[in-house]
């Protein structure tokens, strides 16, 4: 059993609240590397009048080093890609509006939230996901921090936390306490993990 | 998310050719997705403007050219930018997120829409997202809202802080649309809402921003962005003021004020600074000058709280300029 449940997806209720269908069972339907392009959503009866969005045409993306060419319905978030066609569930679903910082992967090495950006519109981009952190079976330090600094409690928004630490880290910002705290506020922790968290990219920084 | 269609473009010609009613151009998407999401926008067709070659941030002159596709975080951190406009690097670091600041675009941040909660919220009227339907604001949950140029149809602020400081330092853009480019104050870019609250800005139907153009000055030296608000990062203004000062001889010769949280637009506080011009810096002429700020303010039940933080704030961005020389 795949720990695949969305915390909250606003996409696919909207798609059941239109036609009965979700996004999630025409995955489960189809399996594995899914193309979710518009011809299974034509049958979902769309109350719009819009005619279905046409798939942009194959777009290649780089995903922890990883080359994958995908037919993608426009409308789809790098995250729900992400999780959903290439199963990389490690990048978490919170908010869907980019105000929490779960879903934050590295797009061409910058820190981003995947929710707040179209998956189509990422050509050629080189991806890094809290899955691709690890070398040959070894923790990355910010990971080996967080686990020493217990910088989680829940470890939701852990994923998240980390790859923008590893972003704050690389961006310079990561020099005090105070300044930590500052640039790591893009990332909400319900739990309130902070002194953890913050400890534990002072002391990747260190590292580094 | 309603479906729509998305088309690339390569040249800032075809970003303009492929432009029309029910379009929209897509920079960042910070702001436009989200709304898509909330069905609050409902474009349905995209033209994905990234590959235009608008992200140039350069010196001309005296002058400051901001590309209208330059990161937040790249101009925020751009040298020339620190070292000529630290309020414009000051103002964009204040604002949204690490990860948002790497996304969003200069052109998107001034265009962005209102944060007020009943313009997403479609169970309630807004006049803003329905035109006609009335404002929800007005007489709900309004502590985050506009004390100046308010209408009886809306009382949104604009929220971004970069504007706040480019309509303090009298910034120009530059647009071009089917009938070829043009230039005019940052400060005319933002419609008071009125009637119309719908119709936010001054673009023409296909017009694009090309960039932002800031005028060298005395600007680099005593000039602050201040912003209060409810937490110490990640949240949008209460009230922030943008204040830039060149004092010689002991009194105060010109001065840039602009204020946000506050206006239903970026609001310059001329007034105010003809007030300071030719006076000694200091507190109690900062004070007795901060009141004319509040010329026309029109609190609402919950905001009563900004005809008093509003001067306080001018007060102490006027007084941080001196600290930052």
């Amino acid at each position: 059993m795949k720990n695949d449940e969305p915390f909250t997806d606003g996409a696919v209720e909207t798609e059941e609240r239109r036609g009965g269908l979700s996004r999630r069972s025409i995955l489960l339907t189809i399996g594995g590397v899914a193309t979710l392009a518009a011809a299974p959503e034509a049958a979902a009866q769309p109350i719009s009048e819009r005619p279905l969005a046409a798939s942009t045409g194959p777009v290649r993306l780089v995903v922890n080093g990883r080359q994958h060419e995908l037919d993608l319905d426009p409308r789809r978030s790098l995250l729900d890609v992400l999780r959903e066609t290439l199963d990389l569930t490690g990048t978490k679903k919170g908010c869907n509006q980019g105000a929490c910082g779960a879903c934050t992967v590295l797009l061409n090495g910058r820190r981003i939230v995947s929710c707040l950006t179209l998956a189509a519109m990422h050509e050629g981009a080189e991806i890094k996901t809290i899955e691709g952190l690890e070398t040959n079976g070894e923790l990355h330090p910010l990971q080996t921090a967080f686990v020493e600094h217990d910088g989680l409690q829940c470890g939701f928004c852990t994923p998240g936390q980390i790859i923008s630490g590893i972003g704050c880290i690389a961006e310079g910002h990561a020099g005090t306490l105070d300044e930590i705290s500052f640039w790591m506020s893009g990332n909400i922790c319900r739990c309130g993990a902070y002194p953890g968290i913050v400890a534990a990219v002072a002391d990747a920084a260190k590292r580094a | 998310m309603l479906p729509f269609t998305l088309e690339k473009v390569t040249s800032v010609q075809d970003a303009i050719a492929a432009a029309s009613s029910g379009r929209r151009f897509i920079a960042g998407g910070t702001t436009l997705i989200d709304l898509m999401r909330e069905e609050v926008e409902q474009p349905d067709h995209l033209i994905d403007i990234n590959m235009l070659p608008l992200s140039e941030i350069r010196i001309d002159g005296s002058d400051l050219v901001i590309g209208a596709l330059a990161r937040m975080a790249d101009v925020a951190a751009h040298p020339d930018v620190q070292r000529l406009h630290p309020l414009i690097a000051e103002s964009l670091i204040e604002g949204a997120s690490p990860q948002l600041r790497n996304m969003a675009s200069i052109g998107g941040n001034l265009l962005q829409r209102v944060r007020c909660p009943y313009f997403r919220m479609h169970d309630a009227p807004c006049n803003k997202r329905t035109p006609n339907s009335g404002c929800a604001a007005i007489d709900g949950l309004n502590a985050g809202h506009a004390i100046l140029g308010t209408s009886n149809h809306c009382i949104a602020t604009h929220p971004s802080d970069l504007a706040v400081v480019l309509v303090a330092l009298d910034a120009t853009m530059l647009v071009r649309g089917p009938r070829g480019e043009r230039s005019f104050p940052v400060e005319e870019l933002f419609r008071l809402p009125g009637d119309t609250p719908h119709l936010e800005h001054t673009l023409l139907p296909g017009e694009l921003i090309l960039a932002v153009r800031v005028p060298g000055g005395f600007y680099s030296r005593r000039a602050r962005y201040l912003k209060v608000r409810d937490r110490a990062s990640y949240e949008f203004a209460l009230v922030s003021a943008a204040a830039a000062l060149d004092v010689g001889d002991g009194v105060i010769r010109q001065v840039r004020l602009a204020v946000g949280g506050v206006g239903t637009r970026p609001w310059r506080l001329r007034t105010v600074e003809e007030a300071l011009i030719g006076k000694a810096p200091d507190r109690k002429i900062f004070e007795t000058a901060a009141r004319l700020a509040l010329e026309g303010a029109r609190p609402l039940s919950g905001n009563h709280y900004k005809l008093e933080l509003l001067p306080r704030t001018i007060v102490r961005a006027l007084e941080m300029t001196g600290e930052a020389a």
